[in-house]
């Protein structure tokens, strides 16, 4: 309960979690698994786990970019800049993603040219910049991000600017929740939906998940109040044997989503027949790449990128931490070889990783109570 | 990754799809075309990666700004929107 002062309103909060008390029942398990990296955040950060009855388990999703994103990909990203002295550009969270031969950071102390960009219209401004060099975008996220990266490969088209690619790295959640609730060891009974991508999805996507799969899925916000009334959501559906998609996020999560958005999206992107994620393998149709029409923009079109396959460092177990199989402490890399300032696997990178997470709140909450006691 | 900046409108650009928009007295340039019809002055937006990506209410921005600083993430939320380069020159 640690926490619980600092929330805006403490009282709303007990009452939630009494709630959540009220509603359960103590003599069966409950999995939630909350899809978005975000939410991960927001529960360690907030020790919401404190709040629930010990037979509440939130699972950790897929919803982290870069946690899912396989080794092979940065070595491919990276590739350009060795080959076609390219100038790689990407987000901040890719920065510190380790790959064979070292992050786009480390790569970068080393004399490579790469740049952190908070905006992929700052990567191609950069390009109109230097006309002399090639600029590639390191593109990655979910369809929250994929519509920025889409309006600046539309705004490149027509200015015609031809020394500028996208590599696209784009995912799309609704498939890695389908390939999960397919898998044999699938232990689910809800699904906390993510907030930002359903502003550009809507609530619509999820429908079979309820209709299909018979799993209740509650769209929610990010403070914990947030969090807890999504899992009373949940909690009622369950007891009262209902499977529907309800939104908590309020007006932010249309229906039918953001339609600009999802316009920019069709008209840049087409699916990918395939796509390789860590822990989770290949899924169909789980990826964005650009279409034919913007082929002169993409990286992978344009370099005849292969694809290649590379596996995760042995040692480190990020597969079984994202499929849910290990908790992040379980792994025998955890807070010894792999923490946040040197991370091992992706899923110490990210503030939305799993590991992260756990190392930043609950590893070092609990290591300041040993040296207390 | 998903950072959520919320911003208030100061002013569109002239020959649209960026807009002016403030966050605690830093003013920087957004891209504003994935909102439909286009926000007005004064309107509150959720802004992620530089552009615009839904409309909030006062409230709404009020709340997410403090949730950032909750999190932990308000510094970097400020880095990104200080670090956005783009801008009507460069268009």
């Amino acid at each position: 309960m640690k926490y619980v002062d600092e929330f805006r309103d403490p009282r709303l909060i007990r009452q939630a979690s009494d709630e959540i008390r009220r509603l359960v029942d103590p003599s069966r398990p409950y999995r939630i698994m909350e899809v978005c990296g975000g939410h991960t955040h927001a529960i360690y950060r907030f020790a919401l786990a404190d709040l629930l009855p010990p037979n509440i388990e939130l699972v950790h999703g897929p919803g982290c970019p870069v946690c899912v994103l396989p080794m092979g990909r940065i070595d491919e990203g990276l590739s350009l800049v060795d080959e076609h002295e390219a100038i790689f550009t990407t987000f901040g969270d890719v920065m510190r993603v380790p790959g064979r031969h070292g992050s786009p950071l480390e790569r970068q102390a080393r004399g490579a040219e790469i740049r952190m960009v908070y905006s992929p219209l700052d990567a191609l401004k950069l390009a109109r910049e230097r006309p002399d060099r090639h600029v590639v975008f390191f593109a990655i996220g979910f369809e929250t991000t994929a519509p920025s990266t889409a309006l600046t490969l539309k705004r490149a088209r027509e200015l015609d600017v031809t020394n500028f690619t996208v590599f696209s790295n784009h995912v799309t959640i609704v498939p890695a929740i389908r390939a999960i609730l397919d898998s044999p060891d699938m232990r689910l009974d809800a699904f906390i939906g993510p907030g930002h991508v359903s502003t550009v999805i809507g609530a619509r996507p999820y429908a079979f998940i309820a209709r299909d799969y018979r799993k209740p899925v509650v769209i929610s916000g990010f403070e914990p109040l947030d969090l807890l009334q999504s899992i009373v959501m949940i909690l009622r559906q369950l007891r009262d044997g209902r499977a529907e998609v309800e939104n908590q996020y309020g007006r932010t999560v249309p229906w039918d989503g953001n339609l600009p958005a999802l316009r920019a999206l069709a008209d840049v992107f087409e699916l990918r027949p395939h796509f390789e994620w860590r822990g989770l393998g290949f899924i169909s149709q789980s990826a964005l790449k650009l279409r034919a029409e913007y082929a002169s923009w993409d990286a992978e079109a344009r370099f005849a990128m292969a694809g290649v396959s590379v596996a995760d460092p042995k040692a480190a177990q990020c597969g079984e931490v994202l499929k849910g199989v290990l908790k992040p402490h379980q792994c025998k890399l955890f807070g010894r070889e792999c923490t946040p300032e040197m991370p091992v696997g992706a899923l110490m990178v990210s503030s939305e990783g799993a590991c992260a997470a756990y190392f930043s709140y609950v590893h070092r909450r609990m290591a300041a109570a040993e040296q207390a006691t | 990754m998903c950072l959520a900046i919320p911003g208030q409108i100061v002013e569109l650009a002239p020959g649209g799809h960026l807009a002016t928009v403030e966050v605690s007295k830093v003013r920087r340039t957004i891209n504003i075309d994935l909102l439909e019809p286009p926000p007005a002055p004064g309107e509150w937006v959720l802004i992620h990666v530089g552009f615009a990506m839904s409309r909030i209410s006062d409230r709404e921005a009020a709340e997410q700004l403090r949730l950032l600083a909750m999190l932990g993430e308000d510094a970097q939320a400020m880095a990104e929107l200080d670090g956005y380069e783009f801008g009507p020159s460069s268009q």
